[in-house]
């Protein structure tokens, strides 16, 4: 058998992938192999090709492809090795990668830390149970993204979108741009799933209508799609028949959400946490396996790629510090971090305290809540809060505690976040 | 006449809801904004609405059929579909370099549409 070294090897040659391998290469490791899917690094940003990206990490506005090739540029630039076009197919519960591709055929790679960097992939329909026929005509919003971008070709004439997470905006914009008709956008929720921000450039600058609490219940035509049936949903979220209408259209794009994709690290028998369908991690991007590190859409899912960077790098520099220090592990256990009253999820889950002077956190709440504060509790009391004028589950929070909190006045064996009124007080 | 306006600043993924009371072309108060290019934006949608455009453009003989292009500059709201036709005329030789300009000064915006990818040549096998 064909094996290979390497000290770090990334699955996943994305954002989150790159971001690591520059990390890891700026903190002395050499020996880096990014292992790469499709034909080019970049992932997703391809064909992200509106711009709004690189604002946080960048300073200053980028598109989708521009965002990519500053880092595709730095992994040139540093020598990084990496293989496109190889697919992993099994990841052993001792660090050993198994992969595939054209020239090396099947290999084994035993390296001495991986960053899990695979992203996410979209919610299809089959997930979502829309009852009628089957006709052509019906594409995730991603594919979609992918025809018009990228192969230049338009999928349809009059389209109607089910979910108004960011894709299914953005593809609202740029299917109008492209000339075809959009009806509308239909988003279950009473918000929608995108940030505000492209609800006001793609829908309300073409006077696209988003229809909250709505959603498709039937599909129309034989061999393309000829229309869809959309109702209103009641507080439980089932259509209110009453309210049933037809819509002519010969394309329907979904944008019913993104699933991190954690085959791999199922198969090597590392933690998951339900909530996020990632992998649950520590403050260093460190999973449930020792030396195996995970970032970006893999852990939980974004809605910003300057955060996916900049966990990208953490799990970088941590891996790089794991490989460095042979071994040689942190004293102490870890403190579980609690997700609160109207907290669905954080990110990390827990920390490996040893002097940290900041650690951040990433987290979403449960619905949409107005003057409020974010209020870390260690031992269950308050040592740090936030006021937030307006949160959403739509849009990621994101929160930098200072380290100190975690020793002061006693050990700390439990954070919990959590939303508060602000009259509420105590 | 005095007249209130609730805008969401577009500018960064916060988001900012701004209230503005115009009183026809005086603007006479701006509130709510989370920094000034919140409030740059505020007055410029007023009174001027732009937006950076992104498309794409073809590619003769490129490994993709086509390239990502944006407008270097925000252009006026109300040229978009006019620009979209521009755009949707022209086509480009490959090789094609990030930053290559496809349209100088389009529709007399002082804006031009550059390449934001790569395409190289397709080499025949
Ligand atoms: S006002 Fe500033 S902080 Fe607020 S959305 Fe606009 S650019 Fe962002």
């Amino acid at each position: 058998m064909n094996v290979k070294k390497a000290d770090l090897v990334i699955i996943g040659g994305g954002p989150a992938g790159m971001a690591a391998a520059i990390e890891a290469s700026k903190n002395g490791i050499r020996d880096i192999l990014i292992l790469e899917r499709e034909n080019n690094l970049g992932g997703i940003l391809h064909q992200c090709i509106h711009n709004g990206f690189g604002l946080h990490y960048f300073g200053e506005e980028l598109t989708g492809p521009e965002y990519a090739w500053r880092f595709i540029d730095e992994v040139h630039a540093r020598n990084i090795s990496y293989y496109v076009e190889t697919t992993v197919i099994n990841f052993g519960p001792d660090k050993t990668i198994t992969a595939i591709n054209s020239q090396e055929g099947l290999f084994i790679i035993k390296p001495r830390a991986v960053v899990l960097a695979m992203g996410c992939r979209e919610r299809t329909r089959g997930a979502l149970n829309i009852p009628g026929t089957r006709p052509a005509g019906i594409y995730t919003a991603g594919l979609a993204q992918k025809f018009v971008n990228m192969e230049g070709f338009m999928p349809g004439k009059s389209v109607v979108i089910l979910g108004s997470g960011d894709i299914g905006l953005i593809m609202a914009r740029r299917m109008f741009l492209e000339g075809a008709q959009v009806k509308m956008v239909c988003e279950l929720m009473p918000y929608s799933g995108g940030l505000n921000r492209n609800i006001v450039q793609c829908l309300e600058d073409f006077d696209i209508p988003l229809r909250l609490k709505h959603t498709v219940v039937a599909i129309h035509g034989k061999e393309r799609l000829e229309g869809v049936t959309i109702a209103q949903v009641d507080e439980h979220r089932k259509p209110i028949m009453e309210t049933c209408e037809t819509v002519t259209c010969d394309t329907l794009l979904l944008s019913v959400g993104l699933i991190p994709e954690n085959e791999l690290t199922r198969e090597a028998g590392i933690i998951v946490d339900r909530r996020t369908s990632g992998p649950v991690v520590n403050d260093c991007m460190e999973t449930s396996m020792e030396g195996v590190f995970a970032c970006g859409n893999v852990v939980h899912v974004h809605d910003l790629v300057d955060y996916v960077s900049r966990e990208g790098a953490r799990a970088g520099e941590c891996a790089a510090a794991y490989i460095t220090a042979e071994g040689d592990k942190a004293e102490g256990g870890e403190i579980q971090i609690t997700a609160g009253k109207c907290v669905r999820y954080t990110v990390p889950q827990k920390i490996v305290p040893k002097g940290q002077k900041n650690i951040r956190l990433f987290f979403r709440v449960t619905d949409i809540f107005r003057k409020v504060k974010i209020v870390v509790k260690a031992n269950g009391e308050t040592v740090f809060e936030r006021k937030r004028n307006k949160v959403t589950p739509g849009e990621m929070e994101s929160l930098e505690i200072p380290g100190s909190i975690l020793n002061s006045p006693t050990n700390v064996n439990e954070l919990l976040v959590e939303v508060q009124n602000i009259e509420e007080g105590q | 006449m005095l007249e209130k306006k609730t805008l969401i600043c577009i500018i960064c993924p916060v988001g900012c809801q701004i209230e503005v009371c115009r009183d026809d072309d005086n603007i006479r108060s701006i509130s709510g904004y989370g920094c000034k290019r919140g409030k740059e934006y505020a007055i410029s949608e007023l009174l001027n609405p732009v937006r950076t455009i992104t498309s794409t453009v073809t590619v003769r003989c490129g490994e993709h059929q086509v390239v990502p292009v944006k407008t270097d500059k925000p252009i006026p709201k109300h040229l978009i579909t006019e620009l979209m036709r521009e755009i949707n005329k022209c086509s480009i030789q490959a090789p094609v370099r990030m930053g290559d300009i496809v349209l100088q000064n389009v529709l007399n915006t002082g804006a031009n549409i550059i390449a934001t990818g790569n395409i190289p040549v397709l080499q025949q096998e």
